[in-house]
């Protein structure tokens, strides 16, 4: 250590350091040009120079490059200083009189004019470019000429091989001299770009040292290696001299990881289409011809312009936006995906919703579509929506081709609309709603692992068993499976994992390790003995807040018995030797300043438990995220506020209390009511996992509307598909059947629930840990088109059921009419039944095999044949079956006539109206779900307006409800084909195993609690609470009868209770009112 | 009273407006120091009896925040929020307080932009009130 005198006061360095970085540890700001940190001191700007008193006399000196020694005097702001660097800011300015730099220090230094002659450069020759250069590996550049012809120059003048055009010089350049376009103008060879961020699909750069995106998980950079310089040349590292912990390590390699494993998941995902393929729309060309991935991002709050809609070219924010519909997709001319992605048709909707509610002003959507596909669950209603209320247009027409606007960042597009009408129009900005498809590396993965793909390049898979690879123990989910939003790649992952368990089922728990558990310090009745730990995060903190006052600040207030300031909290050793402090302290409480709790209290409260504390003791000051972060322009402001919150945090961590996690045994049973293809499906599943299963089925046999089917749209046999399920089903000992049984009442709760059926009049009671909701639908009973007045009009499974019997009637066949969307998507029932499309052009197709000159007519309203169902579309079309299109405001009219049956119908391309004789009508009725109100207060599970579950998340928990324990699958939750019904009973069995494989559950510590005593019996807590966690206790009780209790294992711990109880009997352990309060009131203590 | 800076106390759903105060964070989003943030569960946790302490204890505003309508963590808790923040400010203006003092928004945790727009909102309109002297008696009297 090196002792002297900076500015009078004492200060110390280690040896070998220079003057500069001894002051800038101690916060004396000197000014320079030519200094990096990372880099050798040149001294070379000479603006840092300060007076150096050696004892005898005072000189001048660089401070950069002027090593400490003991007992030295330095003087940083001393007049002569001032006037030293005066004078050379005044000379650096006479060379480059326009560069900003230098003109805001001849602010500073109060020069108005130069005194010497100007001259018109931008170099000031500080050379901080060459040992930048150098350190990058490359030396590239270099001082040339003499005296007055000094400057910096690649060798001869010329361009260089060397210069890799990595841009350090430019990133480092004090007066903006060498740019990145001057180098990409001087250097044509190499074109320097940014690297595009794969978060923002390249609408913005990323450095080569990087976090993904801002919520990435770990959230620690990366180096990528394909891009840093180090790996390039082996110069830089420049990022190690800023790390604070030498956690960077240029040297890791790829490691090579041999896996054991029972059974491979793929989810490898998709690539959006690549729309530079199509020439005429000219995505490559028009900057303001984007991507749906790219406007994803432009409306994202987190994207390239923060949420600001404007456009790419000009920064305007467009008044007119236009999507395209099917780009990449159902079209073989351009590329090669005849498949629907299935996806785009809502994301178009969803993007120009958000779009209007984002635009300052009016503004014009308007989206041109084939076919508008909106089959899932609420989808057709957001479109009605979006129709009705936001007035997004909706234009049936495929454009061509866009052409740009003369003069402007504009775009024109010629479309012809439904009357045949040529039109013309501008727009501001065209999205291409681009499909999904499955990338080369994917494929070629698949291919390494000998699966069958489909001719979509999917991973090929059965209907009754769509999570199955053509490769036993390889299972797959999401998009590889087929194009698909996130509800249905949620509902495939869960199915891929109760896949893969049900065949590893026999390994279950041999590889599990149980923790060592530490006894738990009895603090009860103790005085608070508070510890308070203030982090510094290197700098991230410690750069703003003055973390050494904020400590010192908490050891004033009341209870608190330790005070330190930690580098880094969050590291191990720091983790230990908290850890040990609490113990030696004999602390009971603990206070951590630092980040935020949704990150990092976990960590701290394992640090607790270490010291045998109970976690619950332990509040955190967000004085990072919430402060030293946002407040960086006001460090003064930013330490009150860091010392609010940690007062804040000291009074309520004094009233906290160790919270005990109460456990509960878990019923291992399943109870799974219906018994279609869903039930047994989920039944099969839990119970090849090792859980009884019992099976509640209505009717007198199981199977379902399954019975109905004579196909899928994969060709597989239903039927006997069916028989092998019930066959299994019946011949697992863990599965027990109740036929022609009626659930009549359910008491208790997760892990615990006792049900009573009565099977034929006779009662029979089951107790089971959860309950799966596999309840189905039934066709709608319509009385449209004649249905039911002649023995020619059937339903579609009706005719499923002529097919399965090979029906006589069948062969008299020479015409035949579907009608769909027969009472859906009407007001009364305003969705999509989902499978009706495919069914009906399936049947079609059967149908014209059997008889193959017989006419066919489709009469639909938009065909949505999603996935490579898409095929059999096309197929249809091939195979001569015609489709006509009606509204829904000029239905087609159906007669009953002696010899046929007449429909008469408007054909949307002639505009004519058409009458077709027929011998078979086909209605494609809609599907109308099972469930009932009883079912649903049995269970308290909620129904939407159309009779289907609500499920406890649409995207993220597709397959489960907010009550906890039970569980939901199959068309009770939507239509649904058998393909997407199976995987969702998996994934409905998955997600109860979850619950199941824990012989115990445990509960939060942070839940609410009544004292009885203080209860008034209102009854708010149990009518507001959402999970219906409340009670009445029992009026013949012994104790309180009739009051408010809770159960701890229902509980969430929300509060709404809380804060709705009138007596102030319920408390919420952990965010309790006085805990709340003691809070509010530390916030007023310093005034 | 050229210097002075209201002080303000946030009530914060822990899933959704701090989690965007977490982000703002991360994305080094510049904004006053005013606030005084409590991290509770749920904005159907939030008891008016907290806003009332929090203004009679010298706070010169509050805001709440909490999910999206539709979007709460715990399915309904915001709509319960909503409901008791609308009976709350006929409260305030009842008693003569400026309902002003009292800010909600709704901010999911991907909303750091939105967040900082409606700090800087809640800031600047409740700085515009002036400080809160509406429990402090004598000082009410010489104002």
């Amino acid at each position: 250590m090196i002792t002297f005198k900076l500015n009078g006061q004492t200060v110390q360095g280690e040896e070998g350091q220079f003057i500069i970085q001894v002051a800038e540890k101690y916060g004396v700001a000197i000014p320079t040009l030519c200094h990096h940190k990372a880099l050798e001191p040149a001294g070379m700007c000479r603006l840092c120079t300060v007076e150096l008193f050696d004892g005898r006399r005072t000189r001048f000196v660089t401070s950069c490059n002027y090593p400490i020694w003991e007992g030295m005097e330095v003087n940083t702001d001393t007049e002569a200083v001032h006037q030293g660097r005066k004078l050379i800011v005044e000379m650096l300015l006479a060379r480059c009189p326009d560069v900003p730099i230098l003109k805001k220090l001849a602010e500073q230094y109060k020069i108005e004019e130069t005194r010497f002659e100007k001259e018109n450069e931008g170099c000031i020759l500080c050379g901080l470019c060459v040992r930048m250069c150098e350190r990058m590996g490359n030396s590239a550049i270099n001082f040339a000429g003499r005296g007055l012809d000094l400057r910096i120059d690649t060798p001869f003048h010329i361009q260089s091989d060397v210069c890799m055009a990595c841009g350090a010089c430019a990133f480092v350049c004090p007066t903006g001299y060498i740019t990145l376009d001057k180098i990409k103008e001087e250097f044509s060879k190499k074109n320097p770009t940014p690297i595009p961020s794969e978060y923002d699909v390249g609408l913005q750069g990323r450095k080569p040292v990087y976090v993904p995106y801002a919520q990435a998980v770990p959230n620690t950079p990366a180096i990528d290696s394909s891009v840093c310089m180090h790996y390039k040349t082996g110069g830089c590292q420049i990022c190690t001299s800023f790390c604070g912990v030498d956690a960077i390590d240029h040297t890791m390699q790829d490691e090579i990881v041999e896996l054991n494993v029972g059974s491979i998941i793929l989810a490898p995902g998709f690539e959006p289409f690549d729309p530079s393929k199509f020439d005429s729309y000219g995505y490559a060309k028009h900057p303001n011809v984007i991507s749906a991935m790219e406007f994803e991002r432009i409306l994202s709050a987190s994207g390239p312009t923060m949420g600001h809609l404007v456009r790419a070219s000009d920064h305007k924010e467009p008044k007119k936006i236009a999507w395209f519909q099917c780009v990449g997709s159902r079209d073989l001319n351009k590329c090669d995906n005849s498949y629907c992605s299935s996806v785009c048709c809502m994301y178009a909707i969803k993007e120009a919703v958000i779009a209007k509610e984002h635009s300052s002003e009016d503004l014009d959507c308007a989206i041109f579509y084939m076919d508008m596909r909106t089959h899932g669950k609420d989808f057709e209603r957001f479109y009605n929506n979006a129709k009705d209320k936001h007035n997004v247009r909706f234009v049936r027409s495929r454009v061509h081709t866009i052409d740009p606007v003369a003069g402007s960042d504009d775009l024109e597009i010629r479309y012809v609309t439904e009357q045949g009408e040529i039109v013309e129009e501008k727009f501001d900005l065209i999205v291409l709603s681009v499909g999904l498809q499955t990338s080369a590396e994917v494929f070629e993965l698949a291919q390494k692992l000998g699966l069958d793909t489909t001719e979509g390049k999917f991973c090929d898979t059965s209907t009754f068993n769509p999570v199955s690879s053509s490769k036993e123990g390889i299972f797959v989910c999401g998009a590889f499976q087929g194009p698909k939003d996130i509800p249905q790649s949620v509902v495939d992952s869960s199915a891929a994992a109760a896949a893969a368990g049900e065949m590893l089922n026999s390994a279950r728990n041999t590889m599990t390790r149980t923790r060592e558990a530490i006894p738990e310090t009895n603090v009860f009745n103790e005085r608070p003995r508070i510890g308070v730990f203030v982090c510094n995060c290197g700098i991230n903190i410690g750069g703003v807040v003055d973390v050494p006052a904020v400590r010192d600040y908490a050891a004033t207030l009341p209870y608190v018995e330790y005070v330190a300031d930690n580098m880094y909290s969050c590291s191990q050793d720091t983790q230990d030797a908290m850890s040990r402090i609490i113990r030696d302290k004999n602390l009971n409480r603990v206070v951590v300043a630092a980040c935020t709790p949704k990150t990092h209290e976990p960590l701290f409260q394992e640090t607790l438990i270490n010291a045998g504390l109970n976690k619950y003791l332990f509040e955190m000051a967000n004085i990072r995220n919430h402060d030293s972060w946002v407040h960086k322009n006001n460090p003064d402001l930013a330490t009150k506020k860091a010392k609010d919150l940690v007062r804040m945090s000291v009074s309520k961590v004094g009233l906290m209390e160790p919270l005990q996690e109460s456990e509960l045994d878990v019923n291992p049973a399943a109870m799974v009511i219906g018994g279609g293809v869903s039930g047994i499906t989920t039944a099969l599943s839990l119970a090849r996992q090792g859980h009884e299963t019992h099976i509640v089925e209505k009717d007198s046999w199981l199977g379902g509307q399954a019975w109905n089917l004579y196909r899928t749209s994969k060709g597989e046999n239903v039927q006997a598909e069916l028989k092998r399920l019930i066959d299994q089903a019946d011949a697992d000992k863990n599965i027990h059947i109740h036929l022609d049984a009626e659930l009549k009442e359910v008491e208790g709760f997760v892990g615990n629930f006792k049900s009573t059926l009565s099977v034929k009049g006779e009662s029979r009671t089951l107790e089971h840990g959860v309950a799966v909701l596999a309840t189905g639908a039934s066709p709608l009973k319509t009385d449209e088109y004649g249905y039911g007045g002649d023995p020619r009009i059937l339903s579609s499974l009706e005719l499923d059921q002529k097919f399965i019997e090979n029906d006589s009637m069948l062969d008299s066949v020479d015409s035949a009419v579907f009608i769909q969307c027969v009472g859906s998507r009407e007001p009364d029932r305003p969705y999509c039944s989902r499978v009706c499309c495919t069914h009906s052009i399936d049947s079609a197709l059967h149908l014209k095999q059997l008889k193959p000159d017989a006419q066919i007519f489709i009469l639909y309203r938009d065909i949505r044949t999603y996935g490579e169902r898409e095929y059999l579309y096309k197929q249809a079309r091939e195979a001569g079956i015609v489709f006509i299109r009606y509204s829904l405001e000029n239905k087609p009219q159906v007669s009953i006539e002696k010899d046929s049956i007449k429909v008469i119908t408007t054909d949307h391309v002639l505009g004519k109206t058409i009458e077709l004789e027929t011998d078979l009508l086909t209605l494609a009725t809609a599907i109308v779900p099972n469930g009932d109100e009883k079912l649903s207060q049995f269970f308290k599970v909620p129904m939407n307006e159309d009779g289907f579950f609500v499920e406890k998340h649409a995207k993220l928990g597709p397959s489960e409800f907010a009550t906890d324990g039970v569980y939901l699958c199959g068309m009770a939750h939507y239509p649904k084909p058998i393909d997407e019904a199976v995987a969702q009973s998996k994934a409905a069995a998955s997600r109860a195993l979850t619950l199941l494989s824990k012989d115990k559950i445990h509960t939060s510590g942070l839940i609410a609690e009544v004292k009885p005593q203080n209860c008034s019996a209102c009854g708010v807590c149990v009518s507001v609470c959402p999970y219906s966690a409340p009670s009445f206790i029992p009026e013949d009780a012994r104790m309180f009868p009739g009051r408010a209790q809770i159960n701890p294992v229902l509980c969430k711990g929300c509060g709404l209770c809380v804060a709705s109880c009138r007596s102030g009997a319920i408390h919420l352990k952990g965010f309790d009112n006085d805990q709340v309060f003691a809070q509010i009131f530390a916030m007023s203590e310093a005034g | 009273m050229s210097d002075w800076e209201p002080k303000i106390v946030c009530f914060f759903c822990n899933w959704c407006t701090y989690g965007a105060a977490d982000l703002a964070g991360v994305g080094r989003m510049e904004h006053p120091a005013n606030t005084r943030v409590i991290r509770l569960p749920c904005s159907g946790r939030v008891s008016p009896k907290f806003i009332l302490a929090a203004l009679r204890e010298g706070a010169d505003g509050v805001w709440v925040s909490g999910c999206h309508p539709g979007d709460c963590h715990y399915i309904e808790g915001n709509y319960y929020a909503r409901r008791k923040f609308a009976l709350m400010k006929d409260l305030l203006e009842h008693m003569g307080m400026d309902p002003g003092r009292v800010q909600f928004s709704w901010i999911s945790s991907a909303e750091s932009t939105k967040y900082v727009d409606v700090a800087k909102k809640v800031i600047e309109s409740i700085k515009e009130l002036g400080p809160n002297t509406f429990f402090n008696k004598t000082q009410a009297k010489v104002a």
